[in-house]
């Protein structure tokens, strides 16, 4: 039997028994905790929902899936009162009600956990708690007590007088979760919680959502990630292009048959099949380091603590300041794509921009193809051979505002067929560009549209495809399919591939590890701006890159002994 | 591709014309509350730019507005806030008067000398706030301002006798000297009384084909306009923004230098205590208004040289003349508000219009699509 239905049904699953997961809403005497029934939202031009239902049951962790831009944040704007709906009714409790504003649905018991935290830094927990809720508890010793209390008796672990500044990312989260109960919350919208999570904090986070279903909350749980929805969620609601395409139960249903439904067809897989490793380095970086600027002489406490023989032989210059690149040594050869884990700050963005030439490092040594590079400029390091896929494009890989095939000549305003002797060449700029779009499937109406109107998805093949066009012999390719729908996912893992059959390097850094071990040859692991540990990604697992990413592990991950060390080949 | 291109056309005569009528219509009411006639004042304007004085006089001051407005539309391009143009102009026009005036050369050098001088003397001047924003990152903005203060000073101190100026006879008036006639930019006379139209002028129309051509057929006019769309990604790009901070302001002042030939060099022939001040305000007007687009900055240095010297005669019907620095106040205004509130609705209109069009499966065609 199929796990789902194709058209929108109760969500009392058709097999057997709901073995003690909660009983069917449909039998219950309460009602359901949220009931949309054909919810529409349009933009201007697009729809962002068409007709959504979706039944969320009391004291169940419903999840929401679907791609990037399939909907699913606006509908929970919708549901959260930040976007009012242009058709359709929301029901809480089996009350029909209209929410003009998020205070209409906190109201209602309705709390929102933000894929991006709003906490004030240097402010502790309890006072992040309590800020705009002073009227509940107070802010001194009952807000206290109140957060002592929904800390324990759902297994937060908070600590009220902590700094949110030193807290992990898994304990701001769960800070941003107590502040929604705190709130009196008993629905608790979840966007995308697991995405700047490692592994071992994903199943933490999992036992606290548990932990709330058991007191009765409801949790709705938006994700893309299906592994994951399928060990926690109770019920699956799967959105496609804004609309509700069906319903899946987590015991029956497989990860391949949701990824169908959610694409409408088969989900790509990151694997590079063959080797294509040679033992030609192109890319050489050699006790780089990086000393943070403009920061007084005084050595921070948070500093790795120097080690006297590196330091002594190495940098001998650097004095005081946090080392954002701590002694980074690494070798890319020609056909290999070199992938770094790590949770995000911990360096990487640091390594891209020296390795670009945007910063200069403190001691170290950049070599490409032999040649080096480290005092190079980035237009000269641009002409010799890097190409770059920014992990922020907006910031560092498009002008928004300009049309796309200006975006065509970014990066690459000297080479051909951009310009010739200091003059451009608008013509073949813009019949490269159209060559551009159609080879990489850039979805849009012409060349002449800006930038800004196309989905990221679009933007992000357009920058792959300039990059690739240089003929590049090393790519830095910084979360190449962030935010980027499933079906460009794997026309960029696709190009990067085929690039690198043809020689080139590639360093990868990616906060999506499947994406990571699928793709890479060579995997390292950074933290607080040192490679600690390699891994081979053939026999690693998510769970175990994730311990050595959080700096519980580190040197050779695995006991594989026959693997040469891969930089070090010297 | 054609709808686009039109589009865009629209839009960018939606702002200026948004803007225009807006400060008309607010002009008009500023007359209705002070009790006097809204319409009669534009129409003496109009009758007055019939003349043909008025009209060599206005077109004079066309080509003055024109090449100021263009040193402010660089720096603009570039998200670079060149507050100093009047400074720029008047120190340049200064200095190279000074140096016109003490040399004699054969025609054409002598004038090539003074324009080379306004030029570095302009650069110089906006170069020090250029090296400022680069070495201790100091806003160009507060720079420049202060440095239109130390030029004024420096201008009021260089005049005096004591120094390089001369009190000709029987005069309040303190100049620099009379540059000799080899050193004057011959004009076109258009007949007795009517004036001379300054050669210059012609000069100020082929630096705005120079102005285009730089911006969008060269590399460093892509740099430019890339840093200013974009520092981060022109930085990522590769461009050196320092640099590219530094050149703007040297180019800036270089062309604020010239805005003072049209007059020197074709009627004053010397620095005076009454040359023209205040030009370099109003091209940011007029750089504005212009879209920073060499076409644009033509009729917008246009319309307001139209205010300026057409509403001479208005004081002589009763009419404070002042209301046209109203209505180019009121333009300042009109122009900030309609542009952006363009802008967004132009990236609104096409960011929806790419989302119907690829809906209606109006792509161009891909290999992808063509393969499956």
């Amino acid at each position: 039997m199929s796990p789902w239905h194709d058209n929108f049904a109760p969500p009392c699953p058709p097999a057997p028994t709901p073995s003690g997961q909660g009983e069917c809403v449909i039998n219950a005497s309460s009602p359901p905790a949220v009931e949309l029934h054909g919810i529409t939202k349009r933009f201007p031009g697009v729809v962002a929902n068409k007709d959504i239902a979706i039944t969320v049951r009391k004291g169940t962790v419903h999840a929401l899936i679907g791609e990037n831009g399939a909907g699913k944040s606006t509908l929970m704007k919708i549901l959260y009162g930040m976007q009012k709906p242009d058709e359709g009714t929301i029901a809480v409790d089996g009350e029909q009600v209209t929410f003009s504003s998020p205070g209409d649905a906190i109201a209602r018991g309705i709390g929102m956990v933000h894929q991006h935290f709003m906490l004030a830094d240097n402010l502790t927990v309890l006072e992040n708690v309590v800020l705009g809720g002073e009227k509940l508890y107070g802010i001194g010793a009952k807000a206290r007590r109140k957060i002592q209390e929904i800390s324990d008796a759902y297994g937060l672990g908070v600590r009220p007088d902590a700094l949110v500044e030193d807290l992990g990312v898994a304990d701001r989260q769960r800070v941003e979760i107590l502040k929604v109960l705190y709130r009196g919350a008993k629905i608790l919208i979840l966007d995308e919680p697991t995405a700047v999570l490692v592994p071992q904090e994903v199943d933490a986070l999992f036992d606290n959502l548990r932990e709330l279903k058991s007191e009765g909350l409801t949790v709705i749980f938006i994700s893309h990630k299906l592994g994951e929805v399928l060990k926690v969620a109770d019920d699956i609601t799967v959105i496609r292009r804004g609309t509700t395409v069906g319903t899946a139960d987590p015991r029956t249903a497989t990860t391949k048959q949701l990824a169908e439904l959610m694409v409408g067809s088969e989900l790509p897989s990151p694997e590079t099949r063959e080797s294509t490793v040679t033992t030609v380095p192109m890319l050489k970086v050699e006790n780089l380091t990086l000393v943070e600027s403009g920061v007084a002489a005084a050595p921070l406490t948070t500093a790795a603590p120097p080690d006297p023989s590196k330091s002594a032989t190495v940098h001998e210059e650097v004095v005081g300041g946090r080392k954002l690149l701590d002694d980074i040594s690494l070798t890319i050869h020609k056909g290999e794509i070199l992938g770094i884990a790590g949770v995000e700050g911990n360096g990487q963005t640091e390594l891209i921009e020296t390795l670009m030439g945007m910063s200069t490092p403190d001691a170290g040594v950049i070599s490409l193809d032999g040649r080096d590079i480290s005092k190079v400029s980035v237009r000269k390091r641009r002409e010799g051979g890097i190409g770059y896929i920014p992990e922020d494009r907006h910031r560092h890989g498009l002008l928004l505002e300009a049309p796309l095939w200006e975006n065509r000549i970014l990066g690459h305003v000297t080479e051909a067929p951009n310009s010739k002797r200091g003059i451009l060449n608008p013509k073949a700029a813009r019949k490269d560009t159209e060559r551009i779009v159609r080879e990489y499937d850039v979805r849009t109406p012409g060349i002449d549209v800006t930038a800004a109107s196309l989905s990221g998805g679009n933007q992000q093949k357009l920058i792959v495809g300039r990059e690739m066009s240089h003929g590049p012999k090393f790519l830095i390719a910084a979360h190449p399919t962030r935010g980027v729908d499933v079906g460009a996912q794997a026309q960029i893992w696709d190009a990067i591939r085929d690039a690198r059959r043809e020689g080139l390097a590639v360093l990868l850094i990616s906060a999506d590890l499947d994406e990571l071990i699928g793709l890479s040859d060579t995997l390292r692991v950074m933290y607080r701006g040192k490679l600690v540990a390699d891994a081979d990604p053939a026999t690693i697992t998510p769970e175990e890159l994730g311990s050595a990413m959080t700096g519980a592990a580190s040197g050779h991950l695995e006991g594989n002994e026959e693997q040469p060390e891969d930089g070090d080949a010297r | 591709m054609m709808k686009f291109d039109k589009d865009k056309l629209i839009l960018g005569a939606a702002g200026p014309v948004l803007a225009l009528v807006s400060s008309f219509v607010l002009t008009v009411l500023v007359l209705l509350a002070t009790g006097l006639d809204p319409i009669e004042p534009i129409t003496l304007m109009i009758d007055n730019a019939a003349f043909s004085d008025i009209q060599v006089l206005i077109v004079n001051q066309t080509g003055i507005y024109y090449l100021a407005a263009l040193a402010v539309a660089i720096g603009f391009r570039m998200n670079l806030f060149n507050i100093g143009v009047d400074g720029q102009y008047r120190l340049a026009a200064m200095v190279s008067a000074l140096v016109g005036a003490s040399i004699e050369l054969p025609g054409p050098l002598h004038i090539l000398l003074i324009v080379v001088v306004a030029m570095l003397t302009g650069a110089f001047w906006a170069g020090i706030a250029g090296i400022l924003k680069t070495t201790r990152g100091v806003s160009e903005v507060v720079s420049t301002i202060m440095l239109n203060a130390i030029a004024t000073s420096l201008v009021a101190w260089l005049i005096l006798p004591k120094n390089f100026g001369f009190q000709p006879e029987g005069s309040n008036n303190l100049t620099t000297g009379e540059i000799a006639e080899s050193g004057w930019f011959p004009g076109i006379d258009m007949g007795e009384g009517n004036g001379v139209i300054y050669g210059f002028t012609f000069v100020a129309l082929a630096l705005g084909v120079v102005y285009w051509f730089v911006l969008n057929r060269t590399r460093f006019g892509f740099d430019l306009r890339a840093t200013g769309a974009s520092e981060t990604a022109a930085q990522a790009s590769g461009v050196d923004a320092k640099k590219m901070v530094l050149t703007s302001m040297l180019i800036s002042g270089g062309l604020a230098g010239l805005a003072g030939m049209p007059t020197l060099l074709g009627e004053s022939h010397t620095y005076s205590l009454d040359f023209p001040v205040g030009v370099g305000f109003t091209a940011i007007t007029i750089a504005l208004l212009g879209r920073n687009h060499p076409v644009g900055i033509f009729f917008a240095a246009l319309l307001f040289a139209f205010l300026d010297k057409a509403s001479s005669s208005l004081d002589t019907e009763g009419y404070p003349k002042e209301i046209t620095k109203i209505m180019q106040g009121i333009i300042v205004i009109a122009v900030v508000v309609s542009y952006e509130l363009v802008r967004r609705y132009g990236l609104r209109r096409q960011q929806q219009k790419v989302g119907e069009e690829l809906a209606a499966g109006g792509a161009i065609k891909t290999d992808k699509e063509v393969s499956a």
